[in-house]
């Protein structure tokens, strides 16, 4: 039971890996956790007392999720220049030897973390791009689909997604991140088990394409006193955010493509909301309704979710921009490192703008030196870093500080803890690293 | 004549040949601001998925449901996920029901807190908000309006803010208090050399 992936809210939401899975839910009755399930269902009366037992909900189009296992590798020639290769196809694929996978935890309401460790540059595949969603993949009929934007505007409309097409478009690259990112090894700070992958996957780079908010807002005549905007998508969450109509006449955009293709299902097609450097939740997915008025909708993703409590006995709400953040990919856990030279290599990005510098150390913090910044560091975006590394063969501890162009320099996780409170753990950007054991062998080092 | 002239030259003859307007624009935005794009949104269909309901319930659909109503809607469509009284199934299924801590508001400091509807939900007019457009969670959308005020009653008395006998519509749901309502503040981060 233990390696399966919750159905309910897992991963930023709650610890993800003793949930009940969507196969338990399906399967009902098989194993002990589903059976407590069933004893669970049954109603009760006026009282609150149970009363007979009613079957459990079962959505019949829900199959159970399955990872498939890679295929077996191919015995390639010893010498592919004596051989013809492949022959032409309608779509490649990666090499057979290469097999970068997302980690799926929870299916229905889920998160899959991108493989960071296993990508270069600072684009993300568009099939490895983090997902995170609240009651699965809608199936989208693109000809079906329409935005409706209402409310405080002049002219009520209706768009469908060529009708988006025809708007001036532009092209962007930006992250975005899960407001929860950093949030199990933020609250397990001594958990050395952690991948790249696991302590920051819920977050992905792409270049997008779609229209400016702006442009949509003029063409329905948005009224002055308008001052936020609710966004809905059309999956079974039917998920709303409230956003200032500030961001809307800055760079929000609703897109429609990513990396050169339309959106991925994943990632809302056929279109999405686009709140460059906000956390990722705002950045609704299936896009169906946008409604202008005077103040937020106070919606349950914007206060019982995604809101920062604080040592103070407050909760910071609207956190929308998100701290600059950096992380070594490369040498990581589970890898070893060997002696001689490597590069040590990551990334870096800020809600905020640019990223400005990434200084990394090998000493576990009493040093500190510039790492190269990758051309071009783009605003709201990653920015990859490297720097060569020799190894001397004794254990050390490797740390990466990523400082924007306001000035804002990465916290240790002791000073988020003292600023905020042990207790808040959602928008967390502190600094981590990779421990270097003697014999070569990378574990993680979160506790800053 | 440029090449980019030309193209305009040939896209505008073409516009007026195959649209019959008498002019083509290119390169500028037009001077209205508008593309004329789109179309109309009826009222009706804005309305049909105009489901928000914001923290000060002006949205809130006729209709009403008392506690005990409400627990037998939560035992046949809530609780097989959320527990019986509410106490959920963490982590997959959130706690619902729990006023704990009653003194303060400590989440900030104790990472060990659950929150609940009792003690971390500022408005409960989204309480019917989300379970209307969002539960159960494997037919969402599916109770009545009647049905999402009996379930929010439910939940609202087993948190001790409504009592077990009352019955909640628009009007006195708008009025029920929660007691996280003050506890939410705006975000005051603002870049910089400051950690906020």
């Amino acid at each position: 039971m233990r390696d399966k992936t919750p159905v309910g809210p897992p991963a930023d939401d709650e610890a993800p890996d003793t949930a009940l899975t969507r196969r338990d839910l399906l399967t009902g009755a098989a194993g002990a956790l589903g059976g407590a399930l069933l004893s669970r269902v049954s109603p009760l009366d006026a009282q609150g007392t149970p009363k007979k037992p009613a079957a459990a909900p079962v959505p019949a189009a829900a199959k159970p999720a399955a990872v498939a296992p890679p295929p077996p590798l191919p015995v390639a020639p010893d010498d592919p220049t004596k051989v013809p290769g492949t022959p032409t196809s309608a779509q490649g694929g990666r090499s057979p030897f290469v097999n970068p996978s997302r980690t799926p935890v929870g299916d229905l309401a889920g998160t899959s973390y991108s493989p960071l460790q296993d990508l270069t540059g600072t684009i993300t595949p568009s099939d490895l791009h983090f997902e995170r969603h609240h009651a699965g993949v809608p199936l989208i009929d693109p000809a079906k689909h329409t935005l409706t934007i209402h409310g405080l505007v002049e002219r009520p409309s209706v768009f469908t997604v060529e009708d988006l097409k025809r708007f001036p478009f532009v092209s962007r690259v930006h992250f975005i991140e899960c407001a929860g990112n950093a949030r199990p090894v933020f609250r397990d700070a001594k958990n050395e088990n952690i991948t790249p992958q696991r302590a920051a996957g819920m977050s992905s780079n792409t270049e997008w394409i779609g229209v400016p908010l702006r442009v949509l807002f003029d063409e329905v005549g948005a009224k002055r006193e308008a001052a936020w905007f609710l966004a809905e998508g059309g999956d079974a969450s039917v998920m709303t955010r409230s956003v200032p109509m500030s961001k809307a006449f800055d760079d929000a955009m609703v897109v429609y493509a990513q990396n050169g293709e339309p959106l991925r299902p994943a990632q809302g097609f056929p279109m999405r909301l686009l709140l460059p450097g906000w956390e990722g939740n705002t950045n609704v997915k299936w896009l169906r309704r946008l409604e202008l008025g005077t103040q937020p909708w106070q919606t349950r993703w914007e206060t019982s979710k995604y809101t920062d409590p604080l040592a103070n006995g407050t909760a910071r709400q609207f956190s929308f921009e998100l701290d600059a953040r950096s992380i070594i990919t490369s040498p990581a856990h589970p890898r070893s490192v060997e002696k001689g030279w490597c590069n040590i290599s990551g990334l870096a990005w800020t809600g905020r703008g640019k990223i400005r510098r990434v200084e990394v150390s090998s000493d576990a913090g009493k040093s500190w030196i510039d790492a190269l910044l990758h051309p071009p560091v783009l605003s709201k975006a990653y920015t990859r870093f490297s720097i060569p590394f020799s190894w001397d063969g004794k254990p050390t501890v490797l740390l990466s500080r990523a400082t924007d162009e306001t000035g804002y320099v990465q916290p240790t996780r002791e000073r988020l803890v003292t600023v905020r409170g042990a207790g808040t753990d959602y928008h967390t950007n502190h600094i981590v690293g990779w421990r270097i054991a003697a014999d070569g062998r990378v574990f993680f080092h979160g506790d800053t | 004549m440029s090449r980019t002239a030309t193209v305009s030259a040939l896209a505008a003859l073409f516009a007026i040949v195959a649209c019959g307007r008498s002019t083509a624009e290119t390169g500028e935005p037009p001077a209205s601001g508008r593309y004329d794009l789109g179309r109309a949104a009826t009222a009706g269909e804005v309305a049909a998925i105009d489901i928000d309901i914001g923290p000060d319930g002006a949205e809130l659909p006729a209709g009403k449901g008392s506690v005990s109503q409400g627990a037998m809607v939560y035992g046949a469509k809530c609780a097989s996920c959320h527990g019986m009284r509410g106490e959920g199934m963490p982590p997959a299924y959130p706690k619902l029901v729990g006023r704990e801590p009653r003194d303060g508001f400590p989440f900030g400091r104790d990472p060990a807190l659950v929150k609940t509807v009792g003690n971390y939900w500022p408005y409960a007019t989204t309480i019917f908000d989300y379970v209307r457009r969002s539960m159960p969670f494997l037919q969402p959308g599916s109770l009545s309006n009647d049905e999402v005020y009996a379930v929010t009653a439910w939940l609202l008395a087993q948190n001790e803010i409504i009592k077990n006998d009352a019955t909640l519509d628009a009007e006195s749901l708008k009025a029920v208090r929660m007691p996280a309502r003050d506890r939410f503040v705006r975000d005051d981060r603002k870049g910089g050399a400051e950690v906020r």
